[in-house]
């Protein structure tokens, strides 16, 4: 039986995994260095936050593996021989393999910071960052004060994980507004007002020159490159983004970029090798998406699709509508279709921005100015359906369209207050100015 | 685990006032269980309830109201009380104590055991409350309903604040502390004023969870008590019969479990803090499947074999007589069975209808012998199935009354399910147990307009949904197909649509149509492969 081996057990491989087992009777082994059992990555910081046990991020329950005849090995991968088929790992065992799937995920970014590998400096990927945090952090004695650096999704998870347990927490961002190189400014600036009222030291157009050691090797404090000022603290979270996880392959015959390099087949420019997930680099970007999409939703779909490939439907990778969603501390984000940052957007994309005047809940409609054609939409603190945005992104519908109709999309739970007719008024008004 | 204890996760001042002036309270309820002689008991009941009431007050003002509106779940798997740690298991013991002697030893509470057979301890410190609301001396009952209400009361406000960005939240809790106050607690105490001949009779509690609703003393006290008898006890068949199909068809069961319900309004207040606790394996969800339908299958015997004794006495010149009651209730489930078989066989797997069938099975065998067979003439000795509680000795529908009411209605619903919140979570009765729960899931799932909708392909598999469900729904399991959830034993809580962190789960009632809809490849992905591969 043909032997598919899968490097990762995060949300792609054991996506590929499942769909593989679905359609075919396959030999599945899923390697992994960093845990037993697949997790969700994403829900690591509500272990931290005492909502959940780690036990409770494991979608399967143990038992869910040897059923479905799906082999785990624990093994760091070294090397990998692509002629013999072989895979080296770390303890200096082997493992043939007849298709090899390569989904090693992420890696938080360094960008040669002094400093940067001192003791109580981390990411926030990893079960071990978690792990290192809790050793760390585990309490607002221990770890007096936190500097995180980078102002993105996984910062304002680590800032919101670190508030949870009463550690005061200066964020350090690079921009000038939060995360406003994807967000436009009106939702930018409302995020940046929220954090700040959940009493965190934002600091904006702030970069980090240093991270300073006391005696014993351990983090002492940070310092700042535009002041010089010298923040004291005990942990520093390093979360300016990540990159693909692939210095394993380096000298290897495979090839890589930043990532992995692969086709619309997400096959590499060996025979048998794949990659789906983070570390998987499109060799031309799909339509808006960036060459490496290192996001949930997007690792699952290339394994729902390599698995198509692998068992005889040789398939393209053709993800639908952009969509995408996360929380800000207490404010939800959804979006659908195509809506950039002023800084990111082209001539033609004309943005409708609401704000509901408790400062919780916005919208940012994206459309073309000329066609009027609905380009997206982002929405703050109210709920979307996401099947009604995809069938108006296909349909093409124009922006008034989807304004008129917004109620047909809103997801938010029974009884909640509707702000569709605020909403319009406000749309018709904007029409009338412009 | 080893988690260091997150010191920051400790309380604030102002909650250890809140909490000693809470203790004060239960300190006052304990000195009178050990019959402290209080000068005036009006006045220090009052206190001691106002005490228990104002510490739940400021405790939970002082959690939630200084921080910003959200989810307030910080810590619940580090407090030693909500995690199965030292106080968990302090409370539970307490809790089951309680239960124990409230339900088989009411003299140590009190009852009875004054001058003249008057109340001492704890029930006569309830006396003057009692005596306010309906002229009588409070018995154990009445305390029992007082605290529960005043739980359900308090533990409310807090849970209100704790969503009090959630208005599905809010007024569903209003709704449960509403139908408590009203339909439980003030409502029978003034019926009794009104008629003291009518027994008890809390007007949401509807057969089978009320299982004593149509024994020979209750029938025969609603009967002779003219038409407004006669009117309340018809309300309680059409309860189960006409009301109850046709809200879970409209709105699925939590019209009843999460809205109207004592024990649903108790778990979902007082045991907010132990939801999490249910257990989401496969297995619990099999024992799950076999116990309550098992209690359900027990329930219906019981009470066929109970009215079916009575309607059989000599004296009965009524049109409705033993067999042709035990014949139209076999009648009426043999409908329900081939209608089910016939319409929605399709819907389920094989091993579902076989068990269906068994218990089908087991019911008709049972009814079958009891149309032919008296079973009162059959005499069985309680203490062997009573741990040596009871020794009486009862004919068998004696037997399978007494041993209901103290294995179900005592042991399980109270003991086990109130009890063991701490441990088992806040709803192991709804979910283990309660045959009412397993009717109206029965109806949920075959013929209901509710579902929880999951949102095309937005969910992480975090797991909060699955972790914060009391019934024990692996929620995730759905939500991470794009599959929507449509279970039988989902109570419409809607918290695991509050915790969700990417807004993936909508509760709503919409059409019959699509509310199943598995799917392989998700939303999101190749439109011609989502076809290709969900269509198959």
């Amino acid at each position: 039986m043909e032997h598919i081996v899968i490097i990762g057990n995060g949300i792609s491989g054991v996506t590929a995994a499942r769909h593989i087992r679905k359609l075919s009777d396959k030999t599945i082994t899923i390697v992994s260095a960093e845990t037993d059992y697949f997790f969700s990555r994403t829900a690591l910081m509500y272990v931290y936050m005492g909502h959940m046990k780690f036990e409770h991020t494991q979608p399967y329950e143990n038992w869910f593996w040897e059923k479905n005849r799906i082999d785990l090995k624990k093994g760091y991968v070294k090397t990998i021989e692509t002629k013999s088929k072989t895979l080296h790992f770390a303890d200096g065992d082997t493992l043939q393999y007849d298709k090899l799937i390569i989904a090693t995920g992420s890696k938080p970014n360094k960008f040669g910071w002094p400093g940067q590998d001192l003791d109580g400096v981390m990411g926030m990927y990893h079960k071990q960052d978690l792990d290192n945090l809790e050793k760390h952090a585990p309490s607002n004695d221990v770890c007096k004060h936190a500097v995180i650096v980078g102002g993105g999704l996984i910062g304002i998870e680590l800032a919101e994980m670190l508030n949870s347990r009463s550690i005061p927490v200066t964020f350090l961002v690079r921009e000038d507004s939060f995360w406003n190189g994807v967000l436009p400014s009106g939702e930018s600036e409302m995020i940046n007002r929220h954090i700040k009222k959940h009493h965190i030291d934002l600091r904006l157009s702030t970069n980090l020159r240093e991270i300073k050691a006391d005696e014993n090797g351990k983090v002492k404090s940070v310092i700042i490159e535009e002041t010089g000022e010298e923040i004291p603290c005990n942990v520093v979270g390093l979360t300016a983004g990540v990159s693909p996880n692939i210095d394993f392959l380096k000298g290897s015959d495979i090839e890589v970029g930043r990532g992995v390099k692969v086709n619309r087949f997400l096959e590499t420019n060996i025979k048998d090798v794949y990659a789906i997930g983070d570390c998987a680099e499109q060799r031309e970007a799909i339509g808006n998406r960036r060459p490496i999409e290192a996001v949930w939703y997007t690792g699952r779909m290339m394994g729902e699709t390599l698995a198509q490939t692998i068992c005889g439907n040789r398939i393209e990778y053709k993800p639908g509508h952009w969509f995408n969603s996360a929380k800000f501390m207490d404010i939800e984000y959804q979006t659908y279709g195509w809506v950039f940052s002023e800084r990111n957007k082209q001539d033609y994309e004309q943005h409708f921005h609401w704000k509901h005047k408790d400062d919780t809940k916005c919208i940012t409609v994206a459309y073309h100015k000329d066609t009027n054609k609905f380009l997206g939409i982002n929405t703050f603190g109210i709920r979307m359906r996401h099947e009604v945005f995809d069938r108006w992104l296909t349909e093409e519908r124009d922006v008034d369209y989807v304004m008129k109709n917004l109620q047909e999309a809103n997801f938010d739970p029974e009884f909640y207050s509707h702000y569709e007719a605020e909403i319009l008024s406000a749309y018709n008004n904007t029409l009338q100015t412009t | 685990m080893s988690l260091a204890k997150p010191d920051a996760l400790g309380i604030t001042t102002k909650q250890k006032v809140a909490l000693a002036v809470g203790i004060v309270g239960l300190f006052i309820l304990t000195l009178a269980l050990f019959n402290t002689n209080f000068p005036n008991e009006g006045l220090s009941l009052t206190a001691a309830l106002g005490l228990i009431a104002i510490g739940v007050i400021m405790y939970s003002r002082e959690a939630y109201l200084t921080k910003l509106e959200g989810i307030k779940n910080d810590g619940q798997w580090f407090k030693s009380v909500s995690s199965r740690g030292f106080w968990g298991w302090v409370l539970g013991v307490i809790l089951t104590t309680f239960y124990v002697v409230l339900y088989f030893y009411p003299k140590y509470l009190g009852l009875g055991q004054g001058v003249d057979g008057s109340n001492n301890g704890l029930i006569a410190l309830f006396d003057p409350l009692s005596q306010l609301l309906s002229g009588r001396n409070a018995s154990q009952w009445f305390v029992y309903g007082t605290l529960y209400t005043v739980a359900i009361l308090a533990f409310g406000y807090k849970f209100i604040l704790k969503y009090r960005h959630n208005r599905y939240q809010q007024i569903r809790t209003v709704s449960v502390m509403f139908f408590q106050l009203g339909f439980a607690f003030l409502i029978p105490e003034f019926m009794y004023v009104m008629n003291n001949d009518l027994p008890y009779y809390d007007l949401k509690s509807v057969w089978p969870l009320n299982y004593y609703l149509f024994d020979e003393w209750s029938v025969n006290a609603f009967l002779s008590n003219g038409t407004i008898g006669l009117a309340l006890i018809i309300f309680g068949i059409l309860s189960i019969f006409v009301i109850t199909p046709i809200l879970t068809y409209k709105f699925g069961k939590r019209w009843y479990c999460s809205w109207v319900c004592g024990c649903g309004g108790l778990a979902e207040t007082a045991g907010d803090s132990f939801r999490h606790l249910s257990s989401k394996k496969l297995s619990a969800w099999k024992l799950e499947r076999w116990l309550i339908h098992t209690v359900l299958v027990f329930a219906v015997v019981m009470t066929v074999a109970m009215v079916s004794t009575y309607l059989g006495y000599d004296k009965n010149d009524f049109w409705l007589t033993k067999k042709i009651f035990i014949l139209l209730s076999g009648i009426f489930l043999t409908m329900v069975y081939i209608l089910v078989m016939i319409f929605k066989r399709n819907s389920f797997p094989r091993k579902t209808i076989i068990s269906a069938s068994i218990c089908f099975g087991v019911v008709i065998a049972f009814f079958t012998t009891m149309y032919f067979v008296d079973i009162s003439q059959i005499r069985i000795n309680a203490k062997y199935f009573s741990f040596g509680l009871n020794e009486n000795t009862y004919s068998l529908n004696g037997a399978l009354r007494t041993f209901y009411g103290f294995g179900i209605g005592s042991i399980f619903s109270g003991v086990i399910g109130t009890g063991f919140y701490p441990i088992l979570g806040s709803r192991a009765w709804c979910r283990f147990g309660c045959p009412m729960a397993a009717i109206l899931g029965f109806q949920q799932r075959l013929f209901s307009k509710f579902r929880i909708t999951t949102n095309g392909g937005q969910c992480i598999s975090c797991g909060n949904c699955s972790n914060s469900c009391e019934m024990g729904i692996d929620v995730r399991h759905y939500a991470q197909k794009g599959e929507n959830i449509v279970r039988s034993s989902c109570v419409g809580c809607g918290i695991c649509s509050a915790v969700c962190p990417r807004g993936v789960l909508k509760l709503e009632n919409d059409s019959m149509k699509g509310r199943i809809n598995p799917t392989e490849i998700l939303l999101g992905n190749d439109v011609d492969l989502m076809e290709l591969v969900n269509q198959k």
